[in-house]
């Protein structure tokens, strides 16, 4: 006899409305934030996409054909062509990615289709991290994954109830999260990449870059985004002193400023000063500088120092990395430099900023010493009436003497530009360095919060005697900027990002909270790594753990609490019901008395018979004898009631 | 394929399956005796879970290894329950109403959940036939499947083996068990539609034309008495009266009737049951009294729907395979 259809076989099942309507959901949920990333047109395609199959399925109607099918797909990948001129990469595949899912649903006839669309939907939960890993995008696909899990429940067992199929849906989750944990904790991680990545892999990473002309630094100082979170132990360094040196930059063009190539030394750490150590958590950035207060005392593993005082890492930071850092707060100077240095130090375009260059002359005749041209050019800038702003006007083809004598409007990037330019016109040798000021102390947990925001650019010059001195231009024109942070330096009405707004006093309360949990899972979920994973198993007394200790590990606990599952599905873990567990106390009490009850014995003539030999307590075992005969006989048993009888057996005093 | 080496090896399939059959009365499935495979859907499964694995090593994303691990959990926890929804259900065979060779044996099975959590999507399928339905056993009560297995030859038809399978709750296993509980049905020799044999003069009452109730006229009413057939209350006027009233016949039909083996010299075993068969029922649909007689075989006349039970029971089993196993 020929063997009938299976009609288990997931290619043998129809899929019903219902749990299409459930993948349908889940994939809108999985796709959401990518929609604030695709064109809008891509969007509105895929939802009509799903649209379409909604519509087939409440009607009944035969799905489209093939050829309509790979028609949508090519006018598709044709509109992705010509928005992203390719096909390839982070950003076009993941759009790419959405829409077959919208194609694939148009051919899903069967469970099997359905699943395997789910299974993609497991997929596009994953595309969504490589963008963001906050809590809130974690929770929201949590809620996908929930829903995706739903939706296979619902293709199993199509004529069971939703409500029991989000039971189950929560139970399944509950004892996979166990599992999930050991997994995440113990299985071996290894570092990343694999293969190349794609062009585009770290696009959209923000932070300071290789150069600095008017205007970059002030859009940087736009954004709200992390750049590094501090963890001071112990004392943390007041605002006007956490100065987190980054790129420094020696050539000048007459607009730009740009680095030199990375000349390393080694690392010898300053003398005196006061010293702080703390622990960083930086922010993915896609360059190899790590940020540290002036000046270094110590260096994380693996990085290395620059002869201009920059820490770099060993590759670029495409990660958030956590690492652990001393530094000296005014050490004693170092007064050593290579002469070719300090002469790179000194070179100006020629014909650029004439007015600035004769200023910087007159002051070089009038002066005794490079101290004084020093002081006449701060005294400079503070008579100068010179404005802080965000929005600086643009500059003309000599851009220090357009601000110093025209515009007198300007961000930090305009005062280090324009003073470390005067320096040099007067024979000093100055360099600008980048970075980021202040910083924002969390009143909950004490971690300092660094935005973009706080992106500050100031200059150095070399002293005989003394060697580089850090002047911050800034700090001079507008004081407050370097005191108090650029909230208040900055007018309220300027464009400001929201939270750095003065007045929103409460919200600062709550964000300070929200950041503080989000450090908690920046360092415990996000950053856990190879090394978290080696100190972890030294904890439980494992040293030096490798792949192999590691997996074994996992694999002992993971069969165990497979065999514990395995025992509750048995029925082996069941816990007896209330009354039961009442009934047995009460055997345990009396048991104690002496008064054990004989298998043979039923709970009325065990009652009775404990009733005689304890007459002191005689009317209090015999209630509790008739309230469980009652409760486990009777025809109806009511929650008070076996409330009742807990309540008698634990009053129950045996004298 | 591996389930037809076994059928040819039956006590090494007893010993793989952990049963001996025929299992009498209630069959509780231990563990031991669930089966679980990964389905192609979980293999599908696992091969998403390798690129997720893969993609969150390359891009170093700790979220993705959260989900991946998450899903590998949920993989080996479905595992899990998809064994638990099969074992330790209870299967009982019902009973299964006679039928006639030709037609399709009615096996009912129930499935006792025996737990306080449902099993949704079990399939039970009847091994040999194909013969499959999917129930849903709710939570500490049982679910009825119906098996409906074609009955070729008269006798008794053992139910044989029948699978049970799950792919609840995510569809990424299969667990499956086989059981052969005691149930067998009665079946009957195909009717033959012959004309009945004219009635044998040679009964003892010596073929007397009494009045006695028969099947032909129309005699009256008369009050009901429960051994009455169905066939004979006067509904039309149960309408009326809302009492019930049976109908009487008289008639010459009334005298006695034997079905005689020897009445039919000619053709095979089966071919002369098959004209028996056909005359029982025409016997019995005419409201005749009568007889049956198979060689060292011998029904009483009589009527009425234990009696046509009987003679055919008695047809079916006429040196039949299986009748000497008593039911």
């Amino acid at each position: 006899m020929s063997p009938a259809p299976h009609p288990l076989a997931p290619d043998a099942r129809a899929v019903g409305s219902r749990d299409l309507a459930w993948l349908i959901g889940s994939l809108i949920l999985v796709a959401a934030p990518h929609a604030l990333r695709a064109p809008w047109w891509l969007s509105a395609l895929t939802l009509c996409l799903f649209a379409w199959r909604f519509w087939y399925a409440l009607n009944r109607a035969p799905l489209p054909s093939r050829w309509l099918v790979i028609g949508v797909a090519a006018v598709g990948m044709l509109g992705v062509w010509m928005e992203y001129r390719t096909l390839f990469g982070r950003g076009p595949g993941i759009i790419l990615l959405v829409l077959f899912a919208g194609l694939k649903l148009l051919e899903t006839r069967t469970h099997r289709d359905a699943a395997l669309a789910a299974f993609l939907g497991f997929f596009l939960i994953i595309t969504n991290f490589l963008y963001t890993q906050s809590i809130p995008t974690a929770g929201l696909m949590g809620a996908a994954l929930f829903a995706l899990t739903v939706t296979l429940l619902g293709l199993s067992a199509p004529h069971r109830s939703p409500r029991a199929n989000l039971r189950t849906a929560g139970l399944l989750l509950a004892h996979a999260a166990p599992a999930a944990l050991v997994l995440f904790l113990l299985f071996p991680r290894v570092q990343g990449p694999l293969w190349g990545l794609p062009q585009d892999a770290y696009a959209g990473m923000t932070g300071l870059s290789e150069s600095m002309s008017p205007g970059n630094l002030s859009s940087l100082a736009q954004s709200d985004a992390i750049a590094f979170r501090a963890e001071f132990r112990g004392e943390t360094p007041p605002h006007a002193q956490r100065y987190w040196r980054g790129p420094v930059l020696w050539d000048f063009d007459g607009r730009t400023w740009t680095m030199i190539p990375v000349l390393l030394r080694d690392f010898v750490p300053p003398a005196g000063g006061r010293q702080y150590r703390y622990d960083v958590v930086l922010e993915a950035h896609n360059r190899p500088w790590l940020f540290a207060l002036e000046t270094a005392a110590s260096l994380p593993e693996g990085a290395r120092m620059t002869r201009d005082g920059q820490v770099l890492a060993s590759s670029p930071v495409r990660t958030r990395i956590r690492y652990e850092i001393a530094s000296a707060v005014a050490p004693d100077a170092d007064a050593q430099e290579d002469p070719r240095l300090l002469a790179r130090a000194r070179r100006l375009p020629v014909e650029s900023n004439p007015r600035a260059a004769a200023l910087a002359a007159e002051w070089r005749a009038a002066s005794a010493s490079d101290g004084e041209i020093l002081a006449r050019a701060i005294a400079f800038l503070r008579a100068g009436r010179y404005g802080y702003t965000l929005e600086p006007p643009p500059l003309g083809a000599h851009p220090v003497d357009d601000f110093l004598f025209n515009t007198k409007e300007g961000f930090c990037e305009h005062f280090s530009s324009a003073f470390a330019f005067l320096m040099r016109a007067a024979g000093l040798p100055a360099r600008v360095v980048t970075g980021y000021q202040g910083g924002e102390l969390n009143s909950v947990d004490s971690i300092i919060t660094v935005r973009q925001s706080d992106a500050h650019a100031w200059a150095e010059v070399f002293l005989a005697g003394r060697g580089w001195v850090r002047v911050d231009p800034t700090a001079a024109a507008v004081p407050g900027r370097v005191e108090v942070g650029m909230a208040r330096a900055v007018p309220q009405t300027a464009a400001l990002p929201l939270m750095m707004r003065e007045r929103l006093e409460w919200l600062r309360g709550m964000r300070d909270r929200w950041e503080a949990l989000a450090h908690q899972w920046n360092v415990w979920v996000l950053g856990y790594n190879p090394e978290r994973q080696r100190d972890l198993m030294n904890l439980v007394g494992i040293r030096d753990a490798d792949w192999r200790s590691l997996t074994a590990t996992l694999f002992t606990v993971l069969g165990v609490m497979t065999l514990l599952l395995l025992a509750w599905s048995l029925g082996r873990l069941a816990r007896p019901d209330p009354v039961q567990r009442a009934w047995r106390a009460f055997c345990r009490k009396l048991a104690a008395r002496g008064i054990e009850r004989a298998s043979y014995e039923g709970p009325r003539d065990y009652a009775s018979r404990a009733a005689r030999a304890l007459p002191a307590s005689r009317r209090a075992i015999l209630r509790i004898g008739a309230q469980y005969i009652r409760l486990r006989y009777g025809s109806q048993a009511s929650r008070p009631g076996v409330a009742r009888l807990r309540r008698m057996v634990r009053e129950l005093r045996l004298t | 394929m591996i389930g037809a080496f076994l059928d040819r090896r039956p006590r090494l399939a007893n010993w793989i399956y952990g049963f001996t059959p025929p299992e009498r009365g209630v069959v509780v499935l231990v563990h031991r005796r669930v089966y679980i495979v990964p389905a192609r859907l979980g293999l599908m499964f696992a091969a998403t879970l390798l690129l997720l694995l893969v993609g969150s090593i390359n891009y170093a994303i700790s979220l993705g290894f959260a989900l991946t691990f998450l899903l590998a959990g949920l993989g080996l926890v479905g595992m899990v329950h998809t064994a638990r929804n099969l074992a330790r259900i209870a299967i009982s065979a019902g009973r299964a109403e006679p039928v006639f060779a030709g037609e399709a044996a009615q096996f009912r099975l129930y499935l006792d959940g025996r737990a306080t959590h449902d099993r949704p999507a079990v399939l039970a399928r009847h091994v040999a036939s194909g013969s499959q339905m999917v129930v849903d056993v709710p939570a500490a009560a049982a679910a009825e499947v119906v098996l409906a297995v074609p009955a070729t030859r008269r006798g008794w038809l053992p139910l044989g083996r029948v699978m049970l399978e799950t792919r609840f709750p995510l569809g990424l296993f299969r667990a499956w068990s086989y059981v052969e509980p005691e149930a067998r049905c009665l079946v009957y020799p195909k009717p033959d539609r012959v004309p009945l044999p004219p009635p044998s003069l040679e009964s003892e009452t010596g073929g007397a034309r009494s009045p006695t109730p028969g099947n032909d006229d129309f005699a009256g009413l008369r009050g009901y008495q429960p051994a009455d057939s169905p066939r004979h209350v006067a509904w039309k006027a149960v309408a009326r009266s809302e009492e019930l009233l049976t109908k009487q016949f008289t008639g010459e039909a009334a005298a006695e009737l034997w079905l005689d083996w020897r009445l039919l010299p000619t053709g095979s075993v089966e071919q002369r049951l098959s004209v028996l068969t056909g005359w029982v029922l025409a016997a019995e649909r005419r409201g005749l009294r009568y007889g049956v007689r198979l060689p060292g075989v011998e029904i009483p006349p009589g009527r009425g729907d234990a009696h046509s039970a009987a003679a055919l029971q008695a047809l079916a089993l006429y040196e039949a395979p299986g009748a000497s196993r008593a039911p």
